[in-house]
């Protein structure tokens, strides 16, 4: 999130697409519901079905799974016609009036450079054209035709209104309603938020998705805002945790980018020269990265050996590590061990049956959870395989639940809140900080006298936490993350001190000033609001330094002035910023310096990327999903032209003639993710005790589907058997005159636990988004009938 | 001392249901089995092992779609039926208002039940008791909320006195007359008045309730006429089964069995 939960409180107006926030992130109806009451704010579903979240919104518009760029593609379109931007915001803090590089066009689906051996674009076109001192030029007034705004207007005119309709299914007058309720949030006294879950994300085109979204609020002013922002509700209550301590394949802690074989990282200064830019907040890199090496190495790093820099692991550029390539390698053998901790791609994977198939090529796994997940147990009868014929040796660990261990969570608006340990976990249960050290500690033993120069990360690693004492250990890693200064012992206040001479530690930048000689912050509990907008700053650690809302320069005009008293929380007096929020610019710039409206300070160019080049594209285009029953009907360019194909086995492609109905899946409230902890909850079990699947009545009319039969539901890589739900709430699209049906599947289930049934997995293709390879989960061909195959 | 009670305020229900799960956590109430059967309505009524649901209910009309939610529990009414009832005296209102049952002195014959203008008593078969919401007496008499309304995050429940509760629900009711012209307070006058006070946004019908609750007529004639000898007849029977079985004949007509769940968990 930019932004942060309370803050929803002083939107006035909530977009809300890719997500059913009121079943999976109930919590923000609380401020929602406040910011309706108190403000009059508007809520907006957007989404396939009729839900919960839809039950509550003002206004409620249908749209077609994988449709999400065309739907937003024409909101762009009708306000940059009508002009509804906000004129003063996107001159100053965008790249609006940026000229581009003439060799740079976008022509029937494709942008300039595409090479379609690769499936990749050559990107040296889709940049700023500058002036012969190196300077980008710019078009303050906006009209020169290859300024970034005018190139922007002239990609989205395919997508008016008439053709956006038939390409999302939305009835007109609805997706006029959403346009205009929220273009109105396009002045200096209103802020909208976007709010997106993984209905935005799991799809081939999911950053584009989320960087259209961007580019909405740019436009109408929205970002750096209370109330405003694009807000990413995270999937787990620590997803944001995990991304910002490294649990990422191409990142490191604090999203250094983790190096490759490429030559250009084969050492430290090579990598330093490559990632460095030389303007921005990034300039800093080296800092974060040798603090980091420290933390991880110690004394062994040293200035003559590049502070361990070859100790990193170099992933290959020619193999891909994300979800879906893991499990296609592990498919073909190329993985022999893994370990798999708080996650059960037996049930959530996609491709489950090709996923469950790939576990049979391990030698060992390493199973953590609360309970005996059916991915630890997918050897077994109940899995309804022969147990003899598996050769895996499969290690269960019980894991300690959050109550049973203390540790911080950093939730979706970046709060690092420590939680103190309720009750000692059940039996032999451990929490995964002690199991890590336990794992670490006796697998250095196991190296101890090893001379093999490739062992060396291993017996150089910096493993010297007190052993046996849970309370310490945490202590000592939390300390770690935030650093030292190696010179005098303390604990770093924030990560502007961090070094690049190796005489500073910090295991994750962004995390540095969270455990200060002041204390430690991630326990502050002051629940005071002293903003008097819900800020709450005395009430634990937002990364970076505590602030709030990021981009918070742009709260304020060109000359540092709020663009409304009732969303100030920044500004320029008496030569001097003030504000209630910690600013998110170089202080000693005043507005009327050359950079004083530079708030997007971790780009080099320091303004928002209304164009901003990604794998696919500087600006999102619509393409079908992998499975579509449909052609595009913005270019002849089917599906994202950049992302990866895995043309492997067990990963068929379903056609609209065997499979017309588009599938999509879901979570509701009272179920968790994969489901291994609530479905052996019995209250929860009792409350959502089998899977179903919702289909209209028009389609249960078509099938001879009558409300609570059982049916199954199948794809091009499997079968389910649900309960069907027939419910107005879910009606069929009509895309360019025809119709065609949606139907909606619960992915919690697998064969452990009270509340039991088959996971909706095997259905979902493994392909992803061309950057992240995140699944595309949500918009898939299938089909319906009434029984048991 | 003013009599408390709740507001279920509809219009700010996500139908999350944690106040369901809430009341079962504070009460150490088993779950019982359940399947999904078309509706997200898993327990489709109150049961002895349910003192509080949810109920779903979705409309099409002129091609808008509605979903309503409404929590459903003891309304604890300001002249209680069951209480007239109840021929053990186990039925009494405290001095907040809040109509409880002495568990003691419940021998499980589900006249209350019958009596009830709003169907609310369940018989729980493991501990032969008549069951239903106190309205967590012994939590508010701590000075703590029930905990079906700790539980709600959105607001839509809200605990105070009845005075307050009833201000802010008509409070609520202007405002929704806008989007929804059917808007209406719910438990001002229903049944003689209740401590429990919904903002309904649409008919109460379209929520599963009763627009005009009434007592079952037989349950009159049964308190002037028969009540007076029950003591008798226990002493003369001295088998509550029996009881139970002639009282749910004789009372329970048209009235559906008591919903006894088998418990999936120990």
């Amino acid at each position: 999130m930019t932004n942060h939960w309370n803050d929803l409180q002083n939107t006035d107006c909530a977009l809300i697409m890719g997500s059913n926030a009121a079943e999976n992130h109930p919590m923000s109806f609380k401020w929602l519901m406040k910011a309706k009451e108190t403000r009059g704010a508007k809520i907006i579903h957007v989404d396939p079905r009729f839900t919960r979240t839809s039950a509550r919104s003002d206004i409620y518009a249908p749209l077609r799974s994988g449709t999400d760029i065309a739907f937003i593609g024409g909101m762009i379109n009708y306000i940059l016609n009508n002009d509804l931007f906000f004129r003063d915001y996107v001159v100053n803090f965008t790249n609006a009036p940026f000229v581009i590089e003439d060799g740079f066009d976008f022509k029937d689906g494709l942008y300039s450079g595409y090479d379609p051996e690769k499936r990749k674009y050559d990107q040296s076109t889709w940049k700023y054209k500058k002036d012969a001192e190196g300077n980008p030029i710019k078009d303050p007034t906006l009209q020169n035709p290859r300024c970034v705004l005018q190139l922007m207007k002239k990609h989205y005119e395919r997508y008016d209104v008439d053709t956006v309709c038939e390409a999302t299914g939305t009835p007109k007058d609805q997706f006029l309603k959403v346009t205009e309720a929220y273009a109105a949030t396009g002045v200096p006294d209103k802020s909208g938020t976007i709010m997106y879950a993984m209905g935005t994300t799991q799809h081939s085109v999911g950053t584009e998705n989320v960087r259209i979204f961007a580019v909405l609020q740019l436009l109408l002013g929205n970002i750096g805002v209370p109330g405003g922002g694009v807000n990413a509700m995270r999937g787990e209550s620590n997803v944001q945790g995990a991304c910002d301590m490294g649990l990422l394949m191409h990142v490191l802690n604090g999203y250094v980018s983790a190096p490759t074989n490429d030559p250009a990282y084969s050492n430290l200064e090579s990598y330093l020269n490559k990632e460095t830019p030389t303007a921005g907040f990034k300039v800093n890199t080296p800092k974060w990265l040798i603090s980091m090496l420290k933390s991880y190495y110690g004394d062994a790093a040293t200035k003559g050996n590049d502070f361990c820099y070859d100790y990193l692991p170099k992933r290959r550029t020619d193999r891909n590590y994300t979800h879906i390539g893991i499990f296609e390698a592990m498919y073909e053998g190329d993985i022999k061990g893994a370990f798999v901790f708080g996650a059960n791609p037996y049930v959530s994977g996609p491709d489950a049956n090709k996923e469950v198939k790939a576990l049979e090529n391990l030698d060992w796994m390493v199973a953590a959870d609360l309970f005996e997940t059916e991915t630890a147990s997918f050897w077994t009868e109940e899995a309804g395989v022969d147990p003899k014929k598996i050769k895996t040796e499969v290690f269960f660990l019980p894991a300690a639940a959050s109550y049973e261990k203390a540790g911080t969570i950093t939730n979706s608006g970046r709060w690092v809140q420590f939680r103190w340990k309720a009750v000692d976990p059940i039996g032999e249960a451990m929490a995964d900080l002690e199991i890590f050290y336990e794992l670490g500690k006796n697998i250095r033993e196991l190296y101890k006298g090893s001379t093999d120069f490739k062992d060396k990360p291993i017996q150089d690693l910096a493993w010297d936490y007190t052993e046996g004492d849970e309370e310490k250990l945490l202590d000592e890693v939390q300390r770690e993350i935030n650093g030292y200064d190696l010179t005098t012992g303390k604990l770093m206040a924030k990560f502007g001190d961090l070094k690049d001479d190796g005489t500073t530690s910090c295991g994750s930048w962004v995390y540095s000033g969270m455990y200060t000689e002041e204390g430690n912050k991630t326990q502050s509990r002051d629940n005071k609001d002293r903003s008097g907008i819900g800020m709450y700053s005395g009430w634990s650690f937002a990364w970076p330094v505590n602030r709030r809302i990021v981009y918070n320069r742009c709260s304020a005009d060109a000359a540092g002035k709020p663009w409304s008293d009732d969303k100030k929380i920044i500004w320029w007096e008496d030569g001097n910023w003030a504000g209630i929020d910690v600013p998110d610019f170089i202080v000693s710039n005043a507005p009327s310096d050359p950079d004083g409206c530079k708030a997007y300070i971790m780009k080099d160019d320091g303004v928002g990327g209304l164009f901003a080049p990604t794998a696919d594209g500087p600006f999102p285009e619509h393409y079908e999903p992998w499975e579509s029953p449909v052609e595009n009907m913005l270019s002849s360019v089917q599906f994202n032209p950049a992302a990866t194909i895995w043309d492997t086995p067990m990963n068929e492609q379903g056609k609209a003639d065997k499979y017309p109905i588009i599938g999509t899946t879901y979570r509701v409230v009272e179920h968790w993710q994969a489901g291994i902890m609530t479905r052996n909850t019995p209250w929860l079990a009792e409350l959502m005790p089998n899977v179903f699947v919702e289909i209209s009545k028009e389609l249960a009319a078509e099938k001879g589907i009558a409300n609570g039969d059982v049916v199954t539901v199948e794809s091009a890589r499997g079968n389910i058997e649900a309960v069907a739900c027939v419910t107005a709430r879910f009606k069929p699209f009509k895309i360019n005159g025809k119709i065609y049906h949606e139907l909606g599947i619960l992915w919690h289930y697998g064969f452990q636990g009270i509340a039991k049934g088959n996971p909706a997995n095997r259905l979902t293709p493994h392909i992803g988004c061309a950057n992240s390879n995140t699944p595309e989960y949500k918009a898939f061909l299938c089909d319906i009938h009434k029984g048991v195959k | 001392m003013a009599n408390k009670g709740f507001l279920v305020d509809t219009s700010k229900c996500i139908g999350c249901r944690g106040c369901v799960v809430a009341c079962k956590q504070w009460n150490q109430l088993p779950a019982e089995y359940s399947e999904f059967k078309g509706s997200y309505q898993t327990i489709p009524d109150l049961t002895g092992n349910n003192y509080t649901i949810v109920t779903f209910h979705e409309y099409e009309e002129n091609g808008r779609v509605e979903w309503y939610f409404a929590k459903r529990q003891c309304m604890h009414c300001l002249d209680p039926a069951c209480m007239k009832v109840c021929p053990q005296k186990a039925i009494s209102i405290t001095d907040t208002g809040a109509v409880v049952r002495d568990n003691d002195k419940c021998v499980g014959c589900k006249y209350c039940a019958a009596a009830c203008p709003f169907q609310i008593p369940r018989y729980n078969k493991e501990t032969d008791k008549e069951t239903k919401c106190s309205l967590c007496t012994e939590r508010t008499a701590e000075g703590v909320l029930p905990a079906c309304v700790k539980a709600c995050i959105t607001g839509a429940l809200w605990y105070g006195d009845r005075d307050e509760v009833l201000g802010r629900a008509k409070e609520r009711v202007s405002e929704l007359k806008g989007e929804y012209p059917n808007a209406n307070v719910y438990g001002e006058t229903e049944a003689g008045g209740t401590n429990i006070i919904y903002v309904l946004a649409d008919e109460p019908e379209k929520y599963g309730f009763e627009k005009e609750p009434k007592i079952p007529g037989p349950i009159n004639a049964w308190q002037d006429v028969i009540k007076p000898y029950f003591p008798w007849l226990i002493a003369l029977t001295g088998a509550v089964s029996v009881i139970s079985f002639f009282s749910t004949r004789l009372l329970g007509a048209g009235k559906e069995e008591a919903h006894e769940g088998e418990s999936i968990d120990g």
